[in-house]
C-alpha cells in the first residue's frame, strides 16, 4: 500500500490547468497568506515561523525563525533578503519543479519573509541553467508588482519593497551563501570565513542579510496561512513541516514526492513510493540527502538512541530500510537530510565508478581558495579514475581515505567537508570493491612488467 | 597598469543599451553587481564575450577590466570563444551517469560530428554545433538530461529520442544530416 503523499508546496502544481500566471494562483487562494501577514507585526511574523520550528531546507537544516533573528536589532544598516535558488546539489530537484510551475508561490512566501526580517530589497540567486526560471519568475514579480503586491507599498501597507531575479553561471560554489553574497556582489564565488561572515550580520554589501532556499521561503507561506503551531504539527519533534524528496537512480518511479519530514522511512520511499528497484535488481547503496551525504549500505545495522514522549531513552538497532527521512535520524545513522536528494543504487553498480564521478564533481567545482580543498578534491579525482583506468596503485583505497580525512575541518567553507565525505563513506563501507580494483590492476601492471 | 578601458570600435545597439540600464538599475548598492548579468546579457547578444565586451562592461560599471576578466573567467557558462549555433549541454553527474548519460554524450557526438579535447566544450567541424559535458541540470528524476540552447530535454535513453531531440532543435528547419 504506498503511503499517502502531503502535499502542501506541490499540491497545486502538478494540476491539470494549473499554470504559472498569477490570476491562477489567486484562483487557488494565493496572495491570502500576505493579506493576513501586512497586518501583522515583524516580531510577530518571525515569532509565527520559531515556533513552526521550520528548519531550512537548502541542505544544513537550520532553524529559520533562529537564523532570522539573528539580525542585530540595532542596526542601521539596510536589510536585505536573497532566496538561495541556485539548486545544484546533485540528486536535488524540487526548486526547479516550484520554480516553473508555481512561482508565485515562492514570490508571496518571499514577500512574506521580507516583511518579518524588514528587508526592502530582495534578491532571488536563480543558477544560470535554469534560463526559462529566470523568465518566469521576472514576468511572476512583474505581475506581482502590478497588484501591488510589491512596489512603493505592499499591499498598502507602507512597505516598500522590490525583488528582482539574478542569474549564476554555472559554478556549484554560488549554492553555498557566501560564495553567493560575493557572486552578486559581482565577483568570484570565493566564500568567505565564518565567523565573522555570518550572513544575517554581515552579508551582502557588509549588511545584515538572510539567505533562505526557495523550499523554505515556500514553507513560510504555509506557517502563515495555517500559523506556526499547526504547522508544527506536521511531521515529528525537531522536524516539523513537509519536506520535498527527490528520488533517482536505480528505482522504478524516480521523481518527487512530499511527505511530512519524518512520517516516511527511506525503505517506504524506495519501495512503497518508488516501486522498489528497477529491473528486478536488489538494493545496494543510497544517497540520502543530496551527493555529499555520506552513502548508507544495504544491509547495514545502525543503533539508535530514540527519545520517548515521556523524555525517557531507549536504544534500538535499525536497518536502512527503518531509517526515518528527518533530520535528526538521518545524522543519528552517520549521514544527513541534507537537500533530500535520494541516489539510489542496485546491485549491479560499480561503487568505484560511482565514487569517480561524484570526485569529479568535486574537482570542477571547488573554488581553489583553500589548498586542502583545491588539491584534495583534485588528487581524490586523479586517484579514482587511475583506479577506474587500470592503473590503480596498491595503498590506493588508505590514500584516499587519508586524503579525504585531511580536507574535512581545515577549509573556509563546507564544500570542504562535502567533497570529503563520499570518499570517505563510500571506502569505508565499500572497502573490497576498492581493494579488488587496485589488486586486479597491480596484478595487470606487474604482468605487463614482465613482458 | 591595468588596460585603461576604451570605447567600443563598433556602436552598441540602442536595445542593448537600454537592457543594461535596466539591468544595472537592479543594483542600487553597487553597480558592480550587474557584472554577471551584463555578462550575461552580452553573450546572449553577440554570441560571446570578447575583448571588447571586458573592455565595455567594466567601463560601464566603473570597473577596471580584470574585475570583469575574473569573472568571466570564473563562471564555466561565460566562453571567449564563438560557440556553435546549436549549443548542447550533456549532464555528466551520477543521476544520469547511472541513467545512460556517457551513451547520450556519445551518441551526441557522433550526430554533430564535435570532436576535440573532452574536457572542455567540442565543436563540430560546419561549426554548427557546439556539444559539452555540464554538471548536475537539477533534473536527476528524469535522467539522462540535456540542454539543447534554452530547452531541457528528458529521458533521452534512446537513440532515436536523442536524434529526435536533436532535430527539434535544428536551424533553419532542416534535420540533423546524421542519423
Ligand atoms: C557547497 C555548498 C553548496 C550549497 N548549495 C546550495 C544550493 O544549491 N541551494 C541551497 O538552497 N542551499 C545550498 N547550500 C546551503 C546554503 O549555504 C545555505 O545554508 C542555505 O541556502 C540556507 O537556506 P535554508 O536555511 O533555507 O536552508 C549549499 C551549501 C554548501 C556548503
Ligand atoms: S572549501 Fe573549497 S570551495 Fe570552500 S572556500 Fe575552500 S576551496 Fe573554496
Ligand atoms: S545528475 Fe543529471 S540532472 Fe542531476
Amino acid at each position: 500500500m504506498p503511503i499517502a503523499e502531503k502535499r502542501l508546496i506541490l499540491k497545486n502544481l502538478d494540476e491539470p490547468g494549473y499554470t504559472a500566471d498569477i490570476e491562477c494562483y489567486i484562483k487557488h487562494g494565493g496572495y491570502e497568506s500576505l493579506k493576513k501577514a501586512v497586518k501583522i507585526p515583524s516580531a510577530g511574523l518571525i515569532n509565527e515561523v520559531k515556533v513552526s520550528g521550520l528548519r531550512g531546507r537548502g541542505g544544513a537544516g537550520f532553524g529559520c525563525g533562529v537564523k532570522w533573528s539573528f539580525i542585530p536589532p540595532a542596526s542601521n544598516k539596510p536589510i536585505l533578503l536573497i532566496c538561495n535558488a541556485d539548486e545544484s546539489e546533485p540528486g536535488t530537484f524540487k526548486d526547479r519543479q516550484i520554480i516553473y510551475k508555481d512561482p508565485h508561490q515562492l514570490v508571496e512566501g518571499m514577500i512574506i519573509a521580507c516583511l518579518a526580517v524588514k528587508a526592502h530589497l530582495g534578491y532571488i540567486y536563480i543558477r544560470g541553467e535554469f534560463p526559462g526560471g529566470a523568465k518566469i519568475l521576472e514576468r511572476a514579480i512583474a505581475e506581482a508588482r502590478q497588484k501591488g503586491f510589491l512596489g512603493k507599498s505592499v499591499m498598502g501597507s507602507g512597505f516598500g519593497l522590490e525583488i528582482f531575479v539574478h542569474r549564476g553561471a554555472g559554478a556549484y560554489i554560488c549554492g553555498e551563501e557566501t560564495g553567493l553574497i560575493e557572486s552578486i556582489e559581482g565577483k568570484r564565488p570565493n566564500p568567505r570565513i565564518k565567523p565573522p561572515y555570518f550572513p544575517a550580520v554581515l552579508g551582502l554589501y557588509h549588511c545584515p542579510t538572510i539567505v533562505n532556499n526557495v523550499e523554505t521561503l515556500c514553507a513560510v507561506k504555509h506557517i502563515i496561512a495555517m500559523g506556526g503551531s499547526e504547522y508544527a504539527r506536521l511531521g515529528r519533534p525537531n522536524n516539523t513541516g513537509t519536506r520535498v524528496y527527490c528520488v533517482s537512480g536505480d528505482v522504478v518511479k524516480p521523481g518527487y514526492y512530499e511527505f511530512e519530514v519524518g512520517r516516511i522511512t527511506l525503505g517506504e520511499l524506495i519501495y512503497d513510493v518508488c516501486g522498489g528497484i528497477r529491473n528486478g535488481n536488489r538494493l545496494k547503496a543510497v544517497i540520502p540527502g543530496g551527493s555529499s551525504a555520506k552513502i548508507l549500505k544495504a544491509g547495514e545495522r545502525y543503533k539508535i538512541k530514540e527519545k520517548m514522549p515521556t523524555g525517557s531513552v531507549f536504544e534500538r538497532e535499525i536497518g536502512l530500510e527503518d531509517i526515518v527521512m528527518d533530520f535528526d535520524s538521518l545524522a543519528a545513522v552517520g549521514s544527513m537530510a541534507g537537500s533530500a536528494g535520494v541516489i539510489v543504487m542496485d546491485h549491479t553498480r560499480d561503487m568505484v565508478a560511482a565514487l569517480a564521478n561524484l570526485n569529479a564533481f568535486y574537482a570542477h567545482e571547488s573554488c581553489g581558495q583553500c589548498t586542502p580543498c583545491r588539491e584534495g578534491s583534485l588528487w581524490m579525482q586523479k586517484i579514482t579514475s587511475r583506479i577506474m583506468r587500470g592503473d590503480g596503485r596498491e595503498g590506493d583505497t588508505d590514500l584516499l581515505k587519508s586524503v579525504a580525512d585531511n580536507i574535512a575541518g581545515r577549509t573556509i567553507c563546507a564544500f570542504g567537508e562535502a567533497c570529503s565525505w563520499p570518499t570517505q563513506s563510500f571506502v569505508t563501507k565499500f572497502r573490497e570493491e576498492f581493494l579488488a580494483k587496485t589488486g586486479a590492476a597491480k596484478e595487470k601492471n606487474s604482468e605487463e612488467g614482465s613482458l | 597598469m591595468p588596460p585603461r578601458p576604451t570605447t567600443p570600435a563598433k556602436t552598441l545597439p540602442t536595445d542593448f543599451l537600454a537592457k543594461a540600464d535596466e539591468t544595472v538599475a537592479h543594483y542600487p548598492f553597487s553597480a558592480r553587481s550587474a557584472t554577471l548579468p551584463l555578462l550575461h546579457l552580452w553573450q546572449e547578444q553577440f554570441g560571446f564575450i570578447s575583448e571588447e565586451a571586458i573592455v565595455w562592461i567594466a567601463a560601464r560599471l566603473g570597473q577596471v577590466p580584470i574585475h570583469v576578466l575574473e569573472v568571466a573567467t570564473f563562471y564555466p557558462m561565460f566562453h571567449r570563444e564563438p560557440f556553435g549555433k546549436i549549443h548542447i549541454k550533456v549532464c555528466r553527474t551520477l543521476s544520469c551517469e547511472l541513467a545512460g548519460g556517457r551513451e547520450l554524450f556519445e551518441t551526441m557526438k557522433r550526430l554533430t560530428g564535435a570532436t576535440g579535447d573532452e574536457h572542455g566544450p567540442i565543436h563540430s567541424p560546419d561549426g554548427r554545433y557546439t556539444l559539452e559535458f555540464v554538471e548536475c541540470l537539477a533534473s536527476c528524476g528524469t535522467a539522462p538530461v540535456c540542454m539543447v540552447d534554452e530547452t531541457l530535454h528528458e529521458k533521452l535513453d534512446t537513440p532515436e529520442k536523442i536524434k529526435a531531440c536533436l532535430d527539434t532543435h535544428s536551424t533553419g528547419g532542416e534535420p540533423c544530416p546524421i542519423t
